[in-house]
């Protein structure tokens, strides 16, 4: 594990956070160079409370990154067994977790060099865009790339982050697998720790 | 007595293969998982008792003593991957490696500071398991060794091939061997060892406190981090391959 991989987290998506609901630019290098400059600007504003600063961060993660998709990424193949309602109170459950867990990251932002420098369409539905953090005396330069997803190209939205090669989504997925495998591929033994997780 | 030093080494990488084709090739499957998450919950203990405590204090060190202590134990990691760059065949690294070591212990000061980066001079960690990846053999199983943490069939066998063969700091602490005048005692190796876990784990203090609260399996948290990093630093390269995403889509 990378320093400060895990400290990045929480800043990297509350580069998500705007106070408004901004429209960024529909490239996704562009777009994630926007989203990270309109977040550290939100970022250094001292007016803000943690509480209303989390509001900010669901309100752009609801906006950018494509939760659904994460959702059924993590549950794995076994989303293709489930019925609608079970799927539905599984996504519900999910954007819950997802954004309780982003906010609950949240640290002492420290203000750091954040630089886009590079992107390559993978498909016509994904283009990894890649950044960096700059070294600090605290941290060492950090790699992040972006898996941007693209279907819909005037909106493109967030789906994973690697940092440093570790994906977080396959992280997550890993944990989900690992629940559903010791439970005979049960959704209700992943729907009641996810329960559990939100309500603590 | 190196001829039977190498067959050893020979045997040790053949039985890796055999091992980890044996496994059905379903890599970094768990060997016994319920041992493992005992086990893990007796390093969970274990942190919580004695090294997150004491990683805490080295926080509060001044910051050229930690840069030092991180310096000096990645300093002497280099001998160990000095073997496995050549035994990859990278020679390039292998030479920046050996670079990297000579500056860094002598205008370094022994490893305390890094000159050999500012001159360029990559110097990335590599070890057996690393390198019978590199070849193609699979992790084999996963599972979790005591205070060690998390490892594979491969990556164990690599590290007592390591800790026997390759690795020079160990021979001359652990097995007490001397090297060109050179010795040491098995104190001396688990003092660095120690240091590099504390120097690790103080680095790392809010993203294991971030895992930590945030992980609704944390086992299995750690082992895909494990399994994600390993695969990472075997094939030298900091992206994602993981095509899953594509299969969602169809």
């Amino acid at each position: 594990m990378k320093k400060g991989l895990f400290f990045i987290i929480p800043i990297i998506y509350f580069y998500f956070s705007s106070i408004n609901a901004i429209t960024y630019n529909s490239e996704p290098q562009i777009f994630v160079q926007e989203l990270v400059d309109d977040a550290v600007k939100s970022l250094s504003d001292k007016s803000l409370t943690k509480e209303e600063k989390n509001e900010a961060i669901e309100k752009i993660a609801l906006e950018n990154v494509d939760i659904k998709g994460l959702g059924l990424y993590t549950l794995g193949k076994i989303r293709k067994n489930l019925d609608e309602s079970t799927m539905n109170k599984y996504q519900d459950l999910f954007q819950k977790y997802f954004l309780k867990s982003l906010t609950s990251r949240l640290t002492d932002y420290s203000s750091q060099k954040f630089e886009v420098f590079d992107s390559e369409q993978k498909s016509s539905n994904y283009t990894i865009v890649n950044s960096k953090i700059a070294e600090s005396l605290k941290s060492p330069e950090i790699k992040i790339d972006w898996r941007i997803y693209t279907k819909n190209p005037q909106k493109p939205l967030i789906r994973d982050l690697i940092v440093e090669g570790l994906s977080l989504a396959r992280t997550q997925k890993e944990e989900f697998a690992s629940i559903l495998n010791s439970n005979n591929n049960d959704v209700n033994a992943l729907i009641n720790k996810l329960q559990e997780f939100i309500s603590n | 007595m190196e001829f039977k030093k190498i067959r050893i080494i020979l045997y040790t990488i053949l039985l890796s293969i055999f091992l980890s084709v044996s496994a059905n090739a379903q890599s970094e499957k768990e060997c016994f998982e319920k041992v493992s998450r005992g086990i893990f919950k007796f390093n969970q203990g274990f942190d919580n008792i004695i090294l997150e405590p004491v990683a805490k204090v080295y926080n509060k060190l001044p910051e050229p003593v930690k840069n030092g202590t991180g310096n000096f134990t990645s300093n002497i990691a280099t001998l160990l991957s000095i073997p496995n760059h050549l035994l990859q065949g990278e020679l390039r690294y292998a030479g920046h490696a050996t670079g990297s070591f000579v500056i860094n212990s002598t205008i370094g000061i022994l490893g305390l500071s890094n000159p050999a980066a500012k001159l360029g001079l990559e110097n990335q960690k590599e070890d057996l398991g690393q390198t019978l990846g590199s070849y193609g053999v699979k992790g084999g199983c996963y599972f979790v060794l005591p205070i060690l943490g998390p490892t594979t069939l491969r990556d164990s066998v690599g590290m007592v091939v390591d800790n026997n063969y390759l690795d020079a700091f160990a021979r001359v602490t652990w097995h007490e061997r001397e090297i060109k005048s050179i010795s040491g005692s098995k104190l001396d190796y688990v003092g660095i060892k120690s240091a590099e876990a504390i120097d690790f784990r103080g680095d790392n203090m809010l993203n294991f406190e971030s895992l930590e609260k945030n992980s609704i399996d944390l086992y299995a948290a750690q082992k895909s981090l494990y399994l994600q990093n390993r695969s990472k630093k075997i094939k030298n390269e900091t992206g994602t391959d993981d095509d899953a995403w594509g299969d969602l889509d169809k």
